[in-house]
């Protein structure tokens, strides 16, 4: 048996600019993407990260800059002639054609028999063979997007883009969907890109995530790097939770936090001054053993989440600034009083200048 | 898993459908502006130049002459008495009558909605010819009015009914929208229904009736054909540049009456314009449809209004049918189809039935594509933003340029020396271009509605997919978009049927075209004949109303399938 797909190629793009009138949507973007890679571009609206795709895609044109599928430069290239395939936000499914003449719709040159075998292929492929006869707007929102998947898929292409595919689903089917399109997307080995604001949605399926903000790539790595070591302030604060203290340095392995000294890693950044950025699970509320950075706090508000409580409170030495903690709600009822101990681990402190 | 398929690429059309597309797309709107530019453009600039031009009547002495003049200033007096007196009239009783049927619970919505739309289907002449029935010298009705009909009172009453179904239309649309969570929480908080109107209908539709007034307003103030029949001796301006150009070949002063017809039509269309960009979307996606409650009080009344505007309308329309059918009206009641014979009559006859037909045909089957296929490539296809913006502006022109004013402008244009067109001048070809331009905007606003219902994803889904642009209007957007379609070629080809504004100016004797026959027997004295033609028309444009209509309904029924909960329409 031969399988279904021709292997991904690898996708670059290259200092790409574009401006729509005063607004800079894109500056200076380069992006790798390995052969069967799926990368996530990620951000907030705004961000770009809908115009890179539609420059890939060549439904927008750049201002400057190479765009590269496989060895093939496809900067000037119209889009009949990028090899691509494309779900969008709202599928595009024709409405007026069956579920079978979608999918049919970019096979050319395929004998009636051949058309149809393809088509049953892709179907079986997205677990919805027997809807040939249907019309798209029989089909619920997630059988849609499948539809739209196997219309993508079935003209065999090098290249797959995702244009926030999850976010006209219902939140419970999302999951789902999203485990299951990763794992199609590892079988057929096709390089994948996809657009989402979701960072839940990009943590679950991609390789690598490029965080993007005001038209530029702040970060491009895995997700448990971006998530561990943000590389910029916007990525820390848009990825997961955070805390935020102003730092003065005292000494070379230590920063002031109000009336605090606060050591750090060894390996932190020499600033002078700036803020320091800590994950909320990473704060140790009344340690039973001896932790360094251990400081007088109080509670302000405890919130119960279920699987974890988040916790508000604020340091005796630095009054008037919030913080979160997230804690295990088997520790709670260590929390009897008002008055804790907190312990900030030099580790998990992160200084930005 | 590994999947059964071959393992070399799967073939899929090859990428000289770029080509193809950008023939399509940047061919498409060449020819669109080329069409724009010999149809509305150049005649319109023809007209100016021929104004200015010091021969035939024309020219900047001429003008100053004639603007000086006290035959114009009665003229023009005439006009403007006749115009504000028939929208002060139409619009307010347009409103109530669009508000009883969108906003009340009267009985019989549909019946009403289509009396009222009746006076569309008919050239302008036939609620002329009608009132000389019930009100002439030898009318039914002639006891009723002290002096007879002819003059200013016949000319503002033909002008009302041939003007109450265009203001009607505007009318309804505006009131068709309504939220009824403002007139909830206006309860809410103790408003009275009066309270209620002024401050949340009314803000919502003035704009619609200040373009319903300036619509009634020009429509009139350019109508030759009401005045033509029962003006008598009350001359109007627009009937003098018909006069000017077709009975005294002067060219100049036609174009110079033109052009001062040309000006309530464009300061109300830029006025209308800048209202609208002020006034900006008034409902929201979220907004959810009124639902009146029932009032005996408030839907006895308007049912009163409805039934008295559509006995008035009826009575009209029926006086010209059967009219036609009285041998020899007012001595010989008895019916005949003797009017009907017109090969035995001056004026065209059935020549000129049959060369209306193939008219409106044209002009419906060729206008359609034309503009359907326009707006989509204007809406849809991204690139040559200029030639966009370009053809957008042309093809509004039409909306604010009178019949007449464009037809004069197509005599001044294709008679022009060495103008290598002028061998279309009196053609077939000439009259459908000329009536495609004319009602273009409407439809093509219509064709812009439409497509933008579609999902703007369609044509980078369809080219993601390697499939060349112009087969996917054909196999996607047409089909989609069909009922819109139909839609417009009913409107093209009435409006074609019904015209005498522009066309009066081009035909030859081998295209005279039925409603150019009702005004020539008119004059010619033979107002059964008229009323005959009138009814001609006015019967072929219900027909293919009504199949068109069938043919919509039809076709619904059978696309029910996908067209039901589709997504991105």
């Amino acid at each position: 048996m031969n399988t279904i797909n021709t292997p991904g190629a690898r996708m670059a793009v290259r200092g790409i600019h574009k401006r729509f009138g005063a607004f800079t949507a894109l500056d200076d973007v380069s992006l790798d993407v390995a052969a069967g890679e799926l990368v996530c571009l990620l951000g907030p609206s705004g961000c770009g990260k809908t115009t890179l795709l539609r420059c890939i895609a060549g439904l927008e044109r750049q201002d400057r800059g190479q765009l590269f599928i496989g060895d093939r430069d496809v900067s000037l290239l119209p889009p009949q002639a990028r090899d691509y395939g494309i779900l969008f936000q709202s599928y595009a499914l024709f409405p007026n054609l069956s579920v079978e003449a979608n999918i049919a719709y970019g096979l050319a040159g395929l004998s009636r028999e051949e058309t149809r075998k393809r088509v049953g292929d892709m179907l079986e492929l997205v677990g919805l063979l027997g809807s040939e006869r249907k019309f798209p707007g029989q089909l619920s929102g997630g059988q849609q997007q499948r539809v739209a998947l196997a219309r993508a898929l079935a003209p065999a292409p090098s290249l797959l883009l995702l244009d926030e595919p999850m976010s006209a689903l219902d939140a419970r089917v999302r999951e789902h969907l999203c485990t299951e399109l990763r794992q199609l997307q590892r079988q057929l080995g096709i390089t994948t890109l996809m657009v989402t604001h979701n960072q839940d949605e990009a943590m679950l399926m991609a390789d690598r995530i490029a965080v993007m903000n005001n038209g530029q790539v702040e970060q491009y790595a895995s997700a448990q790097e971006i998530y561990d070591k943000p590389a910029t302030p916007f990525v820390a604060e848009f990825v997961g939770q955070g805390n935020w203290l102003p730092f003065q340095r005292s000494s070379d392995s230590h920063a002031r936090v109000g009336g605090m000294d606060m050591r750090l890693a060894p390996d932190a950044s020499r600033a002078h001054s700036g803020r320091l950025f800590c994950r909320p699970e990473a704060i140790s509320v009344n340690p039973t053993v001896h932790e360094e950075n251990l400081f007088p706090a109080r509670v302000r508000e405890i919130t119960f989440l279920g699987n974890r409580c988040r916790m508000s409170f604020e340091f005796n030495q630095f009054p008037g600034h919030a913080l979160l903690a997230e804690v295990a709600p088997e520790s709670m009822p260590r929390l009897g009083s008002p008055d804790i101990w907190v312990a900030l681990p030099p580790r998990s402190l992160q200084v930005f200048a | 898993m590994s999947l059964p398929v071959a393992n070399a690429k799967v073939p899929t059309q090859s990428f000289s459908g770029a080509l193809g597309d950008r023939l399509f797309v940047v061919g498409g709107k060449l020819l669109l502006l080329a069409f724009l530019c010999v149809a509305v453009l150049m005649p319109l600039l023809a007209i100016f130049w021929r104004g200015f031009t010091p021969v035939a009547g024309g020219g900047w002495m001429a003008a100053k002459e004639l603007l000086a003049s006290d035959n114009f200033h009665w003229l023009l007096g005439n006009s403007l008495k006749v115009s504000f007196s028939v929208a002060g009239i139409v619009v307010p009783v347009a409103y109530l009558f669009a508000y009883a049927l969108q906003r009340t619970l009267i009985p019989g919505k549909a019946v009403w909605r289509g009396i009222s739309l009746l006076p569309l289907l008919a050239p302008s002449m036939l609620p002329g010819i009608a009132l000389v029935y019930l009100f002439g010298n030898q009318g039914w009705l002639r006891g009723l009015v002290a002096d007879n009909i002819y003059g200013f009172w016949g000319i503002v009453l033909g002008e009302a009914i041939y003007t109450f179904p265009h203001a009607l239309m505007i009318l309804l649309s505006a009131l068709s929208l309504a939220d009824a969570r403002l007139f909830d929480a206006a309860s809410s908080m103790g408003a009275s229904p009066w309270r209620a109107y002024r401050s949340i209908t009314w803000p919502a539709t003035r704009q619609a009736v200040f373009a319903a007034f300036c619509l009634v307003f020009t429509l009139t103030i350019t109508d030759f054909g009401v005045p033509v029949v029962v003006g008598g001796d009350y001359q109007v301006l627009a009937l003098e540049a018909y006069k000017a150009v077709v009975g005294q070949q002067q060219f100049g002063r036609g174009a110079l009456i033109g052009m001062v017809l040309l000006l309530p039509a464009l300061l109300s269309f830029a006025v209308d314009a800048w209202l609208r960009r002020r006034h900006g979307e008034a409902m929201s996606g979220r907004a959810q449809v009124f639902r009146p409650a029932p009032s005996r009080l408030r839907d006895g009344c308007y049912l009163a209004l409805v039934l008295l505007v559509c006995a008035a309308l009826l009575l009209v329309v029926g006086m010209a049918v059967y009219s036609s059918l009285v041998k020899f009206w007012p001595y010989n009641l008895s019916l005949s189809l003797v009017h009907y014979r017109f090969d035995t009559t001056a004026g065209g006859g059935w020549l000129a039935y049959s060369n209306s037909v193939k008219m409106a045909l044209g002009t419906a089957l060729i206008g359609s594509a034309v503009i359907f296929t326009g707006a989509y490539l204007m809406e849809k296809t991204q690139g040559l933003r200029r030639l966009n913006l370009l053809l957008r502006l042309l093809s509004f022109v039409p909306m604010a340029v009178p019949g007449l004013v464009l037809g004069l402008g197509y005599v001044f244009f294709f008679n022009l020396g060495g103008n290598p067109l002028h061998l279309f001048y009196g053609t077939m070809t000439l009259l459908v271009v000329c009536t495609i331009a004319h009602y273009m905007t409407t439809a093509q606003m219509t064709a812009t509605t439409a497509l933008r219902q579609l999902d703007g994803e369609f044509e980078a889904a369809a080219l993601s997919l390697k499939a060349p642009l112009y087969r996917h209007y054909l196999r996607v957007t047409v089909p989609i978009c069909l009922p819109a379609l139909l839609d417009i070629i009913r409107y093209l080809f009435v409006s074609a049927m019904t015209t005498v504004s522009a066309a009066i100016f081009l035909y030859s004797p081998d295209t005279i075209l039925a409603a150019v026959a009702v005004l020539n027997m008119d004059d010619a004295g033979n107002v059964g004949g008229a009323a005959a033609m009138s009814t001609l028309i006015l019967l072929t444009s219900a027909a293919m109303s009504v199949l068109l209509a069938w043919a919509s309904r039809g076709l619904l029924r059978r696309s029910q399938a996908w067209r039901q909960g589709a997504p991105g329409h």
